[in-house]
């Protein structure tokens, strides 16, 4: 789904490769629509350049978190409940036991980052290869995985994952590789419907007519296609991953204590939420920061690399 | 059409049995039986074998997988060994809050999603449509228990027009019921608020540069007309679809905003399940749970394919 107001097929076509000037030429209003068909613009690139400020932030956060001037993340360091102020004393506050939010907030910004990252990437991996397989084989091979994709989708993916928590114990890997579950679908459907797009193309008919094996053209011809627009859902599908480990957190069915998760403390804050709202905000700003990035930065790199027209 | 509706109900057959699979196989996996994960760590080998062979657990899984979807054929999702009640009588007794919560939150969105969504497409590139995308994008991005809670502060703790937590069902009269539901459903309606918008924006722009659309203005139409008359049923395909989507997703997906708000819904049952590792209750509810949803997405597509022959077989997945 796209940020930027890319409404008309036909007008980005016709300014592609034009100069200024050209462009110019070709603006014009639609008297009956009142839109003006103008190419374009580069709007939104300052939310674009934030987004990216925010994570590289928090990524470099997460990656030093040891070597940062940080208290402990389990130990009470100041007055109880202190609200967040522009100090260099806490200036996230602390919350309902005198931990430090800003430590607690950096180090569950650890687990949900590694938690998404990983997650999206083995998603897109194993998400990736299923669907090149299935768009490539076609026939029963296609349906059998197709069926199966479907029954994971059969669940409501909040569903899914609790029913998951109930049967095992909570772990960090557990969490990836459930996590990873929910998103694989979205990666094969994507990579499925790519690799059918490619596979209609010359090169390939022509690689299989000089007697390719499948997995010459799976890996060869197909892969390398398919590979940037599977590859430019991975921010968006961790957004999607973070979101579902801050409810698993929540729910407190995540990572299990003393480690902090940021829906660990959103819960903890809950109870005090008339009294103390920073207990609960802090961390759930951050938390709304950092999906937000991802999204806007996810939906950016898609759009510039997604093969398929329709914007869905 | 007889087609797709035949293969349709094979997969819906098939990814069921499927899930009735899996759910049978959980038990299984849980380490050290369904047993111990019931009974708690500290029971007896002689309380674990009791135990399993007063739920038929030390059968065969085959025999059981069966037995279990014989069962769920005839409505019989098992029952809870907390409390014996049989797993369709909760379901029953909490499925109209879950269900009140989904519809509520489903016209809420598309009450402000629609109008929203012609405006922003007629005046594209506007002042309107630049501010609210970025205002969507933070709405898609937000997860439900941070907008609960936001919600929850601003109307239900600092202004106090809500209650902060709490259902109060119909027999209680139709205001109160109304305004426990009303933050609960505005928390889910945010967010498809900005999914329904860019979807029905997106479709309807691309309509209002047919001829037709042009030709009713040239014949003396007003604008208002054009657009809610002419140009909105064509465009909403994809809303619809999702719309439908959404309600199965809601029936699955509100569990934060049950637990945040307190409400007797399924989300709440099975997260209260989970920590009371009533296993037979879990069990039988995901399967609910996923026949619902299965059998109402299979609704929503037979539905567009109807709508739209155009669609046809082209399925991804």
């Amino acid at each position: 789904m796209s940020l930027t107001q890319d409404s008309d097929p036909e007008v980005v076509a016709a300014t592609e490769g034009g100069d200024g000037l050209a462009v110019l030429a070709q603006t014009r209003v639609d008297p009956v629509t009142k839109l003006t068909l103008k190419p374009p613009r580069a709007h939104g690139r300052v939310i674009v350049w934030l987004a990216t400020g925010w994570l590289v932030v928090m990524v470099f956060c997460a990656v030093f978190a040891d070597f940062l001037p940080l208290e402990k993340y389990s130990a009470p360091v100041g007055p109880p409940r202190q609200t967040p102020g522009l100090r260099f004393d806490e200036p996230l506050g602390t919350d309902a036991i005198g931990r430090s939010q800003l430590t607690r907030v950096i180090y569950g910004g650890r687990v949900s980052l590694a938690v998404g990252v990983i997650g999206a990437a083995v998603a897109m991996v194993l998400g990736g290869l299923i669907g090149l397989i299935a768009g490539h084989f076609r026939g029963w091979v296609e349906a059998v995985i197709g069926v199966v994709m479907d029954t994971v989708l059969a669940f409501p993916s909040l569903f899914l994952l609790l029913t998951i928590a109930a049967i095992f114990t909570q772990s960090l890997p557990l969490m990836v590789v459930s996590l990873a579950l929910i998103v694989t679908p979205s990666f094969a459907r994507l990579a499925r419907a790519s690799t059918i797009s490619f596979a209609q193309r010359e090169f390939v008919e022509a690689s299989r007519a000089m007697g390719a094996t499948h997995r010459r053209i799976m890996f060869r011809e197909l892969l390398p296609n398919i590979a940037f627009p599977v590859a430019s859902y991975t921010f968006l599908m961790a957004a999607v991953i973070i979101v579902a480990e801050g409810s698993l957190s929540f729910l407190g069915l995540g990572i299990p204590p003393p480690v902090p998760s940021w829906g660990g403390m959103v819960s903890a804050g809950r109870d005090s939420l008339a009294t103390d709202p920073s207990l609960v905000f802090v961390p759930a700003t951050v938390l709304l920061l950092t999906v937000v990035s991802f999204n806007i930065l996810g939906d950016r790199v898609r759009r510039r690399f997604d093969v398929r027209k329709s914007s869905l | 059409m007889r087609r797709v509706l035949l293969v349709k109900l094979a997969h819906v057959v098939v990814v069921l049995l499927l899930v009735s699979l899996l759910t049978t196989v959980m038990l299984e996996l849980t380490p050290g039986g369904p047993a111990y994960a019931i009974l708690g760590e500290s029971a007896t080998t002689e309380q674990v074998e009791a135990f399993n062979q007063e739920m038929g657990l030390d059968r065969p899984v085959v025999e059981r997988y069966g037995e279990w979807v014989r069962n769920v054929v005839t409505g019989n999702f098992g029952e809870s060994y907390r409390t014996g009640q049989p797993v369709m009588e909760v379901v029953k007794a909490r499925m109209p809050v879950t269900l009140q919560l989904a519809v509520m939150a489903l016209v809420m969105s598309l009450m402000v999603a629609v109008p929203l969504a012609v405006y922003v497409a007629y005046h594209a590139d506007g002042r309107v449509d630049r501010a609210w995308s970025v205002v969507s994008s933070v709405l898609i991005s937000a997860p439900h228990f941070v907008v609960a809670l936001l919600a929850s502060f601003v109307f239900a703790v600092r202004w106090k027009v809500f209650p902060v937590t709490g259902w109060e069902p119909l027999s209680n009269g139709l205001g109160p019921n109304l305004r426990s539901a009303f933050l609960p459903a505005l928390t889910l309606a945010l967010g498809e608020i900005a999914i329904f918008s860019r979807v029905l924006r997106a479709d309807m722009i691309t309509t209002l540069q047919n001829d037709f659309v042009l030709a009713a203005r040239a014949k003396g139409l007003s604008a208002k007309y054009v657009l809610f008359r002419h140009a909105l049923r064509p465009s909403s395909f994809s809303l619809l679809t999702l719309a439908g989507l959404s309600l199965g997703r809601f029936l699955g997906g509100a569990v934060v905003v049950e637990v945040i708000f307190a409400l007797p819904g399924l989300g709440q049952l099975m997260v209260q399940s989970i920590f009371a590792s009533d296993l037979f209750m879990v069990q039988g509810l995901v399967m609910f749970i996923a026949l619902v949803y299965v059998v109402l997405n299979a609704l929503v597509d037979l539905a567009y394919a109807y709508l739209d022959p155009r669609v046809g077989k082209v399925r991804a997945g």
